[in-house]
Parts: C-alpha cells; sequence; structure tokens
C-alpha cells in the first residue's frame, strides 16, 4: 500500500473478515476527469472501477497481512472476478467487506462484498462482488513509508468504535 | 464420489480459476499451454480445489516447489534423469512421460493436464476414505 485508499475499518475478526469503508468526495481530483462535460453533455462524476477494485484490494490486503502479522509484504497478484453494478457518485460511501478463502506461505485469496451507501437511499445497495489474489513476499524497507498512514487509520477506527480493530495496532 | 463427478467437480474449479468456459477444460489441456494459466492461478487451484472438495493441499504436493534452484534436478535449463525421477516420485498425479524425450525445464507446465488435476483429487480423497 503506497497510499491509503479506505476512511476507516469498522469491524476486524483476525483470519476472517475486514470490513471497511471510503467516503467518496468530490474533492478528489480525477472525480473531474471521470468524466467532464462535453459540448453535448453535463459532467458526471462517478468513481472509476479500478479505484473501487483497489479499496477491496485494500481491506483484503489488511486482512491477509495482520492474519500473518504484517511479515511480509502482501501484493495484490490477481483479479479473479470484479462485478460491479452501478456508478458511485460523490456524497456516497463505499463499503468493503472482504473474507479470507484460504491463506498460506505463498499467498492468500480473499473474497469481497461492496456496497454503497447513499444519503439520496433509505439503506444500503449492494455494488457487487470483487474477489482477489495475494502473493506474499519479503517485506521491502519502503513499505514503511506508508506505516505512518497506516498508524493513522488504525487510530482513527479504534476511536471510532471499529469492531475489534484494535487487535490491529502494531 | 466418483471419477465422474470429480472431474466435472475439477472442471468447474478450473473455469472458475481461469475465467473460461468449462467447455473449454477438456481433460487433455495443459493447465499452462492449453488453458493460459499463470503462476499465481496455481496458488488460485491449490486454494479452491481445496474448498470445494474439503482438502488440504500441502506445498509442493501438487505442483512441484523449487525445482529449479537444485542443480541435482536441474542442468542448463534441462531436467535430469533424477529430476524427473523426483517428480515421478513427489508428483504421481502428474503426466512426466509428456516430457520424458525433451525435458526442459519450460515445458514443466505440460505434465500438467485436466486429468492430472482429477488424478490428483482422486487418490487424495481415495487417501482420506
Amino acid at each position: 500500500m503506497r497510499w491509503l485508499w479506505i476512511d476507516r475499518i469498522l469491524a476486524l475478526e483476525p483470519g476472517k473478515r475486514l470490513v471497511a469503508r471510503k467516503a467518496v468526495s468530490l474533492s478528489e481530483p480525477h472525480l473531474h476527469q471521470h468524466f467532464p462535460a462535453t459540448e453535448t453533455e453535463p459532467a458526471m462524476p462517478v468513481v472509476p472501477g479500478p479505484l473501487i477494485i483497489e479499496g477491496m484490494a485494500q481491506a483484503g490486503g489488511l486482512l491477509a497481512g495482520h492474519a500473518r502479522g504484517f511479515k511480509d509484504d502482501v501484493v495484490l497478484a490477481k483479479l479473479r472476478k470484479a462485478e460491479l453494478g452501478f456508478e458511485v457518485q460523490p456524497g456516497a460511501v463505499i463499503e468493503f467487506e472482504a473474507t479470507l478463502v484460504a491463506i498460506d506461505d505463498s499467498g492468500a485469496s480473499v473474497d469481497g462484498i461492496v456496497r454503497v451507501l447513499d444519503p439520496a437511499w433509505d439503506s444500503p445497495k449492494e455494488l457487487g462482488a470483487i474477489d482477489l489474489m495475494f502473493a506474499h513476499v519479503p517485506a521491502e524497507r519502503d513499505s514503511l513509508l506508508i506505516a505512518e498512514a497506516f498508524r493513522t487509520l488504525i487510530a482513527g477506527s479504534v476511536q471510532a468504535g471499529g469492531d475489534g480493530v484494535d487487535q490491529m495496532v502494531v | 464420489m466418483t471419477r465422474d463427478e470429480i472431474q466435472a467437480r475439477v472442471q468447474e474449479v478450473l473455469a472458475e480459476v481461469l475465467g473460461i468456459d468449462e467447455d473449454e477444460v477438456t481433460p487433455r489441456a495443459t493447465l499452462t499451454g492449453d488453458l493460459g494459466a499463470e503462476s499465481i492461478d496455481f496458488l488460485d487451484i491449490v486454494f479452491r480445489l481445496e474448498q470445494a472438495f474439503d482438502i488440504k493441499i500441502e506445498q509442493g504436493e501438487l505442483f512441484p516447489e523449487n525445482l529449479q534452484q537444485d542443480a541435482t534436478y536441474v542442468q542448463d535449463g534441462v531436467l535430469t534423469e533424477a529430476g524427473l525421477a523426483a517428480l515421478r516420485e513427489k508428483l504421481p498425479h502428474a503426466e512426466v512421460d509428456a516430457i520424458e524425450a525433451d525435458p526442459r525445464l519450460g515445458r514443466v507446465g505440460e505434465i500438467f493436464t485436466v486429468d492430472a488435476m482429477t488424478n490428483f483429487v482422486e487418490r487424495k480423497l481415495g487417501a482420506a476414505a
């Protein structure tokens, strides 16, 4: 993880499941390019699909990393499935629920469900499913670059009462 | 579970892991050559077979581990007699005969056919029964 793409961890069941959320803000510059107005169409700011996959990869990567005490780097190695049913607009919150299918010395398999909470709706809607494979590689020194941001994420999530997230304090 | 039932489930798993149609997963197809499997797919196959058949597969049990790092098994990119023998012994489900005449390391993928996966699961379930 070179940059954080989730805002809060809501729940952690070590070695089993992690739930995280990402709030989508129009202050994210890429939304103004995805998609800008044309001569005939107004702007349509929607979250790019690959960034939804990145959120699931971070949620799943943290789950897999924690399961082995963060002793290896956890690298996204394969996107088996990504099925997303609708566009996500600024103001919405994306929820990533990652479930660990299997893990060993070589890597990990994570299945994910993505939901969207939009102020315009009464209840969350399921956006789709993202299934991933991670490879375990020896930890690199520069992976520490993210450590401070990671600690901030954990501290904020613990303060907000994330269920089981205190087990992630390193 | 009969061999046909095992094969049907293996085909299902491979189609899912490799993102291809089940009818492409014929018994004689090789995982790398015919079905396009890459290295991370082998780990995915191990995990999904474990799940599908409720079995535990140790590292090196289904696919070889660290083969090329052993000089008695591989010389100048070619498997030695000892290397071929080791494959036969450790991976009895694989089709080592298929590369015997031209045992370049790059061809090792060819010993892993869909049939070989079925063989593996059949042995594994047989051993557990």
